[in-house]
């Protein structure tokens, strides 16, 4: 059974009054992790294959080909947990 | 200065970061290390490791030799009076820390009043702000105008027959401007205070000449200057520091520890430098920085400064061509370092950050440390910063130009 340990190998907040999140994904699993994130959330607009921006439930973020996905608006751990989860584990 | 052969001694410059080859623009955060360096620091632990000061034995003989004529080279470098008045600390933040604690809790009280800029980096609000509430004392912020320069009309008003110390940065990290710390110094010495000048963007990029200058602390930090992490420099004025109590004690900072019967324990405490180095120090951080130092001279502080300025012109010039870029900071670059903040309409900094690391292009975004500087001067939650130093070339300008076209397409 995957976790979500599986694929991330850090969780950064960002220095500004924005208060975002990147979440890094692990170098060996970040094609995967994007490929999975692309299908579940709903693509807004994508720049040359390397910038997607999504949609999921009523959270729009960014994902970047280098492993990297920038998060708006999480309130908390659990938040970001919560969406993780369905963004990357459930079928 | 031939940018490509000083290319050449740095290893990283070769790598390349998703596929691109690096560029490496957050030069303000911390610099790269040339070969010269990273070789001395190895020479340190193959060759000479020991601890430093005390034993007879040969080979710490050979490291506190290393050690010492590091601080020769640093104190030259900044042309302090002597090598007792530069103290090795861990970097620029350690250094201020420092000085609010040990003369600012023997020096300051309830009355008293600090001077400090809004420009500030945090280490030299945070350190005054903690002493405040322990002392009572008073900390007035200086204003900076809009276009981030010092409002030097407000900083010289607010001083005061209470004003004990004004504390400014020599270089803004966030918008590169080049404050006239001497016109202060002499400001803060007419009316009775002190200065402290945080040298962290200047010693780096610029010929700093303490005391010319006539500053009474400068504080900077090896790594943004080709050095090691770890490993920074206080320099104090000598009659200043004598008469300052040591900030941390144990091991190397004391000549004499005695119980004598019914009178406890008495301690007197070592010459300088060494009374404000407790403890086993960074040695090779410091062989590190000294051969750090060298390279610098060789280069010549005035080539460093003429080349971050010739890139920082050309660099705006050519974002100016894109027309979502804001580039914030005094319009008129002759005053300036090499450090561009900027922000790009309708994307967060760290988008942008990110979109940049994704063509190889290091940049920093956020606060860069200095919160009150963006929310109350420059108004912004956050920006992005490109910062050179001397491996930057015009071709990576381009580069990064022509990314930030990219994003102008978003």
């Amino acid at each position: 059974m995957p976790t979500l340990e599986d694929y991330i190998a850090r969780v950064e907040g960002t220095c500004g009054a924005e208060k975002d999140v990147i979440v890094v994904f692990k170098f060996d699993k970040k094609d995967e992790a994007i490929a999975r994130i692309i299908k579940k959330a709903k693509l807004k607009n994508t720049i040359a294959g390397i910038i997607y921006e999504l949609a999921f439930e009523d959270k729009s973020f960014r994902l970047y080909a280098s492993g990297k996905a920038i998060f708006r608006s999480i309130m908390n751990k659990e938040e970001l947990n919560k969406l993780l989860s369905s963004l990357l584990l459930q079928d | 200065m031939d940018v490509q052969a000083v290319r050449q001694d740095f290893p990283i410059l070769k790598r390349s970061i998703n596929n691109s080859p690096l560029i490496y623009f957050d030069n303000a955060a911390t610099t790269q290390k040339p070969r010269q360096v990273i070789d001395a620091v190895s020479n340190f632990y193959e060759n000479h490791n020991a601890n430093v000061h005390r034993a007879v034995h040969t080979l710490s003989l050979e490291a506190t030799d290393l050690y010492e004529k590091s601080r020769e080279k640093v104190s030259k470098f900044i042309n302090a009076k002597e090598p007792s008045e530069v103290v090795f600390v861990r970097g620029t933040t350690e250094a201020i820390n420092l000085v609010a604690y040990s003369w600012g809790l023997s020096n300051l009280g309830k009355g008293d009043e600090v001077l400090v800029s809004l420009m500030e980096h945090h280490s030299n609000i945070v350190p005054w702000e903690i002493t405040a509430k322990l002392r009572g004392f008073t900390i007035k912020y200086a204003n900076v105008k809009a276009d981030g320069t010092l409002d030097y009309d407000d900083f010289e008003s607010k001083f005061a027959k209470k004003t004990k110390i004004a504390c400014l940065s020599h270089v803004s990290n966030v918008t590169g401007v080049i404050n006239d710390v001497k016109r202060i110094a002499k400001a803060a010495h007419d009316n009775g205070a002190l200065m402290l000048v945080d040298g962290a963007q200047s010693v780096p990029h610029i010929a700093v000449d303490a005391q010319n200058l006539d500053m009474d602390f400068l504080a900077f930090s090896g790594h943004k200057m080709l050095g090691p992490t770890g490993i920074g420099v206080l320099y104090g004025k000598k009659e200043l520091l004598e008469e300052m109590p040591p900030f941390q004690g144990g091991g190397e900072m004391i000549k004499e520890v005695a119980f004598s019967q019914g009178k406890g324990c008495s301690i007197i405490w070592n010459e300088l430098p060494w009374k404000f180095e407790a403890g086993t120090p960074n040695v090779g951080g410091a062989v590190g920085l000294g051969e750090a130092v060298k390279y610098l001279q060789v280069i010549g502080m005035d080539n460093v400064l003429s080349h971050e300025k010739d890139l920082t012109k050309y660099a705006v010039k050519r974002m100016q061509e894109c027309s979502k870029v804001t580039i914030h900071g005094p319009s008129d670059l002759s005053n300036k370092c090499g450090i561009i903040p900027f922000s790009v309409k309708d994307l967060s900094s760290h988008d942008v950050a990110l979109i940049c690391d994704n063509y190889g292009i290091m940049i920093r975004s956020g606060y860069h440390c200095a919160q009150p500087l963006h929310q109350k001067v420059l108004k912004l939650n956050s920006s992005d910063r490109a910062s050179f130093y001397i491996y930057n070339t015009r071709e990576e300008v381009d580069r990064f130009v022509e990314v930030l076209k990219e994003i102008d397409q978003l």
